[in-house]
């Protein structure tokens, strides 16, 4: 029995974890930029719902996914507007993000509340390498989403570490007045990876509406995008790093369902606890300021830019 | 032809034009809202009508909005001083929740025992205080001696104190002759507010008032509130001072915990008389709103809080006419967004728009 438990925990680990992993590439690139967005958790509402009403009006679940993305990155277009043009304050702004996504999500989608997707994510098994003993059962036996963030994860790191406009968004998240100097324009990039990063929330979102648990329900993401912006700083801006965090909350929250059905004696309240408890943990460990700086959090992270202003 | 924005810095806006351009950042939010309700299939005209006379049409109505500000302005209070450090704790429902747990385990030992109200309701408030300051304090630590985001942890403490709330009403408070239903025993008399006039209104409405007052006091004319500004607005010329940075943040997220554990209190003791799993309206989230709208002043703190209390009370108002409950919810984030988009603008800068 528990080998193959064990399977069923990685599966539903892999599954959990890209809703949050996707949301956590799209923060890390934000922020990368030095723009810190607390919306994700609002933007992946907006993409659950849309990408779940789109998938109900047209039977298309590519449309789905587009309409999730275009839903949460108009959310993070206010942001963008807001910090960047406007110099609010990032982390209030963000937060409006939020509050506003959850509140607008539960207004216009209260009449779909209980429904069924009629199309949803199905596993599509990879032909050989599913054939691999445990590991093809795992990791090739997928949905195409999580197909797509496996390459996601190598080609933004390459993106981040090895190309020049990978630099570049080092370069204006690290210190905007020597990349603006340098000729980078700061603000344009800036739009460009909080867009960026609203769209993969887009799809996170849309992943557990569609997939994950394909249904809409008010307030369904559970604090994941809160989660996901934790687990950026867990993994130091680092898409491998912050898959490595996304999959051990994965392997938690797949634990902890489990251990419900498998008649652990623990109260199911406490279980459910785990995955919020399991990211302040992390979330602690790779904190401190000085352990930060070495591991590479933008220097700008948060601030704003103004050439005027400039020091 | 672009348009581009020039913006100057300015400081020292008479307070009269502030609290204009934050009152029509506040019009123009719910303006937009009414905008969005109408795109979305409702009546727009309905919509404010009934949060209108929902929230201020006559005596119950605004009996009912006070009430619903009384938690509001409480959370708030302390969220203010949080924020007036720069520790964005966000944990305000979750503390709220704690505050609420406290209370009830000494109602569940002083109400039927009988004990008098006098020394009840003020052993409840000190409990709610302790509990909820007691659930800021390890986001504090970490805040303070370790650098962990305070934001992450306090939001995760939420679902946590909510998972625990739940557990307790669920299982071992659950009233026996609750007909199963997760509710804690109903609180005696002599665990309840007086109520105030035939609605909701009861006597905790002293709570934020007193609170605030002390508050005003506090933060103007003691040590511990010059403290907080000068580490507001700048921890490391704090610590040149002599300012012990880390004990001020410890105990500012402590008052702005227990403040909210205070606000759970009183909504048992005063509105809901027993415990359940669903106390808070968002309260902890809306008090940010209303912290930030107030810029952080205690008094403006209770003026915004009726605002949002009524919009609150609408959302249950436009239930009744068939739009959703969350449009209040959408009213509120649209204003937040107008206030920073607008409000903070205008205060903090000189706007010039040309073209090129």
């Amino acid at each position: 029995m528990t080998g193959e438990l064990l399977i069923a925990i990685c599966l539903a680990a892999i599954a959990s974890g890209t809703s949050i992993l996707l949301p956590a590439l799209g923060e890390a690139l934000t922020e990368r930029s030095g723009v810190q967005n607390l919306g994700v958790e609002g933007m992946m509402l907006m993409g659950a719902l849309f990408g779940y009403i789109v998938d109900i009006e047209t039977g298309s679940i590519l449309l789905a996914f587009v309409a999730a993305m275009i839903a949460a990155m108009v959310l993070a277009l206010a942001h963008a507007f807001l910090s960047i043009t406007l110099r609010a304050n990032q982390i209030v702004s963000g937060l409006a993000v939020t509050l506003f996504g959850s509140g607008l999500t539960a207004f216009i989608g209260k009449p779909f509340v209980g429904a069924t997707a009629p199309v949803v994510l199905s596993r599509i098994p990879l032909p050989g390498l599913s054939q691999i003993p445990v590991l093809g059962q795992i990791v090739f036996t997928q949905d195409p989403v999580v197909y797509a963030s496996f390459i996601l994860v190598p080609v933004l790191w390459y993106f981040i570490y090895r190309t020049r406009p990978g630099l570049n968004l080092r370069a204006i998240g690290e210190s905007p007045a020597t990349a603006d100097a340098m000729g980078v324009g700061v603000a344009s990039r800036r739009y460009a990876y909080t867009l960026v990063g609203g769209a993969l929330a887009g799809v996170g979102g849309a992943y557990l509406s569609l997939g994950y648990t394909p249904t809409w329900v008010e307030g369904m993401t559970a604090g994941r995008g809160w989660i996901a912006v934790g687990l950026v700083v867990f993994g130091t801006w680092d898409p491998l790093r912050v898959l490595a965090g996304a999959y051990l909350f994965g392997f938690v929250d797949g634990f902890q369902l489990r251990a419900q059905g498998l008649g652990s004696t623990v109260p199911a309240f406490f279980l459910n606890m785990l995955p919020y408890l399991f990211t302040v943990i992390v979330v602690s460990l790779s904190s401190g300021e000085r352990l930060q700086r070495r591991l590479g959090i933008p220097r700008a992270l948060g601030l704003p830019y103004w050439r005027e202003e400039r020091t | 032809m672009a348009i581009s924005l020039r913006l100057e810095r300015r400081s020292g806006l008479p307070l009269p034009q502030r609290v204009l351009i934050l009152s029509l950042a506040v019009v123009l939010g719910a303006f937009a809202g009414g905008f969005l309700v109408q795109a979305s299939g409702y009546s727009a005209v309905n919509a404010f009508t009934a949060i209108l006379d929902g929230s201020f049409g006559g005596s119950y109505p605004i009996s009912q909005t006070l009430a619903a500000a009384i938690p509001l302005a409480t959370i708030a209070l302390g969220t203010a001083v949080a924020f007036r450090v720069q520790l964005w704790n966000i944990g305000g429902e979750g503390q709220f929740y704690m505050g609420a747990f406290g209370a009830t385990a000494v109602e569940l030992v002083g109400g039927p025992a009988g004990w008098p109200s006098v020394i009840l309701l003020p052993s409840m408030l000190v409990a709610g205080f302790a509990v909820g300051a007691a659930w800021a304090l390890v986001p504090a630590w970490l805040r303070a001696w370790h650098g962990v985001n305070e934001i992450i942890t306090t939001l995760m403490l939420n679902y946590v104190a909510i998972l625990w709330v739940n557990y307790l009403v669920y299982g071992p408070w659950k009233d026996p002759q609750g007909h199963n239903f997760p509710f804690s025993p109903r609180f005696p008399d002599n665990a309840s507010f007086a109520r105030i006039g035939d609605g909701q209104l009861h006597a905790g409405l002293l709570v934020p008032i007193i609170a605030a007052a002390i508050l005003v006091l506090v933060l103007a004319r003691t040590r511990w509130g010059y403290e907080l500004r000068v580490v507001g607005e700048n921890a490391e010329a704090a610590r040149y001072a002599g300012i012990d940075v880390r004990r001020t943040m410890l105990s500012a997220m402590l008052v702005s915990g227990g403040l909210a554990g205070v606000a759970g209190m009183v909504q048992v003791s005063g509105i809901i008389h027993l415990l359940n799993g669903q106390l808070s309206n968002s309260y902890g989230y809306t008090a940010i709103i209303i912290a930030w709208l107030a810029r952080l002043h205690p008094l403006a703190v209770l003026v915004v809080s009726v605002l949002f209390g009524a919009l609150v009370n609408g959302g249950y108002a436009v239930s009744q006419v068939g739009i959703p409950q969350a449009l209040g919810a959408v009213l509120q984030g649209m204003i937040l967004f107008f206030v920073l988009g607008v409000g903070d603008l205008f205060t903090r800068y000189r706007v010039r728009v040309g073209t090129t």
